[in-house]
């Protein structure tokens, strides 16, 4: 993962809420079996209306999403944090996340910035009236702000997710130096816990 | 199935290092759980979690082995992870090679992928073979007191045997692949506790709807649910994981329900369930496993369904459900901004108008099948209702079963023929039509009784239209035409 410190940029209003991750990314796109490639269909059938917020050009290059409340909700699929990155974005504002896909984002460094829902609506409001304004999240300090407008707030992170986020760390590297821990578990475990080996027949008996 | 749930455990704890505290500070059910899953806790950080069953299917896992070969990394337990392929399969002509290329590439790289790391998969045909969450508890490798992961938001199934279930996304899915771990902050706690009894015609489909409509969409996130109260006691096991299926709708990390003798009658003799001694030993363990009388949980929600009625949405998200005796309701009666703005868009891409009676509205396609509600007993639910009527002329009715098992199982019962008798298609197991991966979509504007999981805009074809039920209200809505009860149809006869 690519360590994020602090993201600058304009942003583009999403002002809808419950935008689940089937409308981030649609389940035609899931039948790829690569990592790249899904900007293309970001928001794939809002986008077919000319009217998107995506499709006007004065909010093209911005690198933060703001919308409202429970974003990311529903489908696990990490696809929506691939497209939402491969598009451009480097930030996601909401006034609540999907559990999972706040996980998936901090493991890919996109970063998910919770605000109080007063300031959600004050940070639409704007970059409503003014596209070219420029917000800064700072993870490290966990402020997002926005001088032009006068507004700004702290945003909560756990204090690993932030580390990583801006060590860049990889996951699976930082739970190897355990395996000491991960081995001693494994030789506590149950005998009576199943293994999927072998696959089973129709009967009920392995084969 | 004789012996109690509440014989005294006699010393066999899965695991006794975090379970020492057990004695002294009562604790829930999930707590219960997730510690004595914990490899590693430190100040700061996330508990590292042991998994005990990794689920694996086409759609959230190449990526994953992919990021494996890249670095070099094997599987750390193949024998605590299966695989089967489940959200692209076709649900015809399973026999013949899978007409979309795209598809099929994505079903070969995961049989590919799990025969060079040592995974066990249940491919497309395979005696097997099914929804990740049917086939999961029918082979007895969803056992009480377990983890258990899977790149799908409805993980959250599992929790009916008490176990702690969660999806996790395709970063996670390597993680767990490379270290049979995961880095996990504790979620908080929440019981739900259902008071009264489900009245007759309701089901555990109406129970979980109306428990998404009273919390909300995001009612539950951050937190594990455990589902509580009598009326939860009385479900059986395939009800236990339609409720706990759809804990993800309320945004839940999880949901549960303590395991009893309903479960394990239910887990006994499973090809993958413990046997003999094993068995006894496993009873003893599972015997610890509920919320001590004095435990407290973050957040506690009272739910009477004594009066409940079927429920079926209206919108575009599961926590926009009524009764079937109400109305579409209006955006305006709504207080919060947001509610009236995302139920304003739903009536639109709905096509529905404020004040119509629910059932005054017609479908096109009804869809019996998904992780949610294609096990036998919503198969036998449906039939009963569709026994010696017909589907409404002109309506396309599909009937998935959720695995092969529970098609053998439906067809030894003559189940398939009732469906076929009334005009229902009969077909083979896989998600289907709950997320048109495959060839079943709705087509634009067509509209749909659905015993999926999401109303999303799109999520059963680009423009389709989604009404969640139960299946005895899919089968009568099939019947009528329009959103109706069995009753229903029993006062026209």
């Amino acid at each position: 993962m690519k360590a994020v410190q602090v993201v600058t940029g304009r942003a583009v209003p999403l002002e809808r809420s419950d935008v689940d991750t089937d409308q981030i990314i649609p389940s035609d796109w899931l039948k790829r079996v690569e990592r790249t490639g899904f900007g293309a269909g970001l928001f794939a059938e809002w986008r077919d209306d000319r009217r998107f917020v995506l499709n006007d050009e004065r909010y093209a290059g911005a690198t933060i999403l703001v919308a409202g409340p429970n974003f990311g909700t529903g489908s696990s699929r990490e696809h929506a944090v691939w497209a939402l990155m491969d598009y451009g974005f480097q930030a996601v504002v909401s006034p609540r996340f999907g559990d999972i896909f706040r996980n998936n984002a901090t493991k890919q460094g996109l970063v998910p910035v919770v605000v109080e829902p007063k300031l959600g609506g004050a940070l639409l409001q704007a970059i409503r009236d003014d596209p070219s304004i420029e917000i800064t999240i700072d993870v490290a300090r966990g402020t997002i702000e926005v001088p032009a407008a006068g507004l700004a707030g702290n945003f909560p992170m756990d204090e690993f997710d932030r580390e990583r986020l801006v060590n860049g760390w990889d996951d699976i590297g930082l739970t190897l130096r355990h395996e000491p821990d991960i081995a001693r578990y494994e030789s506590e475990r149950a005998v009576w816990l199943p293994s999927a080996a072998g696959a089973v027949s129709a009967s009920g008996t392995a084969s | 199935m004789s012996r109690s749930a509440t014989r005294r455990p006699t010393g066999t704890a899965q695991r006794t290092g975090t379970d020492q505290r057990s004695a002294t500070v009562p604790r829930t059910l999930s707590e219960k759980v997730w510690d004595r899953h914990v490899v590693r806790r430190a100040d700061g950080e996330p508990d590292l979690l042991f998994v005990d069953l990794h689920l694996v299917h086409e759609v959230t896992s190449p990526q994953a082995f992919d990021g494996l070969r890249l670095s070099g990394r094997r599987v750390r337990h193949p024998e605590l992870t299966v695989a089967t392929a489940d959200h692209n399969v076709p649900t015809t002509g399973v026999d013949k090679p899978v007409a979309d290329p795209i598809s099929a590439r994505q079903l070969e790289v995961l049989a590919a992928n799990c025969a060079e790391f040592g995974i066990t998969c249940y491919p497309m045909g395979h005696a097997n073979q099914g929804i990740v969450h049917i086939i999961g508890p029918e082979l007895g490798l969803t056992l009480p007191g377990m983890t258990v992961v899977c790149g799908d938001s409805h993980t959250s199934t599992h929790g009916a045997f008490g176990a702690v279930a969660f999806g996790i996304g395709t970063s996670e899915v390597e993680h767990v692949l490379a270290t049979q771990t995961l880095p996990q902050t504790r979620p908080a706690t929440m019981a739900i506790e259902i008071e009264g009894a489900l009245p007759l015609g309701c089901t555990a489909k109406d129970l979980v709807l109306h428990i998404i409509g009273t919390i909300g969409t995001g009612g539950g996130i951050g937190h594990i649910i455990e589902y509580r109260g009598e009326a939860v006691r009385n479900l059986s096991m395939e009800g236990r994981m339609t409720v706990c299926n759809m804990s993800i709708e309320a945004g839940a990390r999880a949901g549960m329900v303590a395991p009893d003798d309903t479960t394990f009658a239910y887990l006994e003799g499973r090809p993958h369930a413990p046997e003999g001694r094993a068995w006894e030993m496993a009873l003893d363990d599972w015997a610890q496993l509920v919320t001590d009388e004095d435990a407290s949980f973050d957040k506690v929600v009272h739910i009477d369904v004594s009066a409940l009625r079927p429920h079926v949405t209206w919108g575009t998200n599961p926590g926009q459900v009524v009764s079937i005796e109400g109305r579409v309701p209006s955006p305006d009666e709504m207080t919060e901004p947001a509610d009236r703005e995302s139920a304003e868009r739903a009536l639109s891409y709905m096509g529905l108008r404020a004040g119509t009676p629910m059932r005054d509205i017609a479908v096109d396609t009804v869809f019996i099948g998904s992780c949610t509600n294609s096990r036998i007993e919503d198969l036998r639910e449906a039939a009963a209702v569709l026994d010696g009527r017909r589907v409404r002329a002109g309506l396309r009715a599909l009937a998935v079963p959720g695995s092969h098992r529970v098609k053998a199982q439906a067809e030894a019962e003559g189940i398939d023929k009732v469906f076929e008798a009334a005009g229902f298609e009969w077909r083979e197991p896989g998600c289907s039509m709950c997320l048109a991966m495959n060839p079943d979509k709705l087509a634009p504007g067509e509209r749909c009784a659905s015993t999926s999981n999401r109303n999303f805009e799109g999520r059963q074809g680009r423009g389709g239209r989604t009404h969640l039920v139960s299946p005895a209200v899919a089968a009568a809505t099939a019947v009528a035409g329009h959103l109706a009860t069995p009753q229903d149809l029993d006062a026209a006869s």
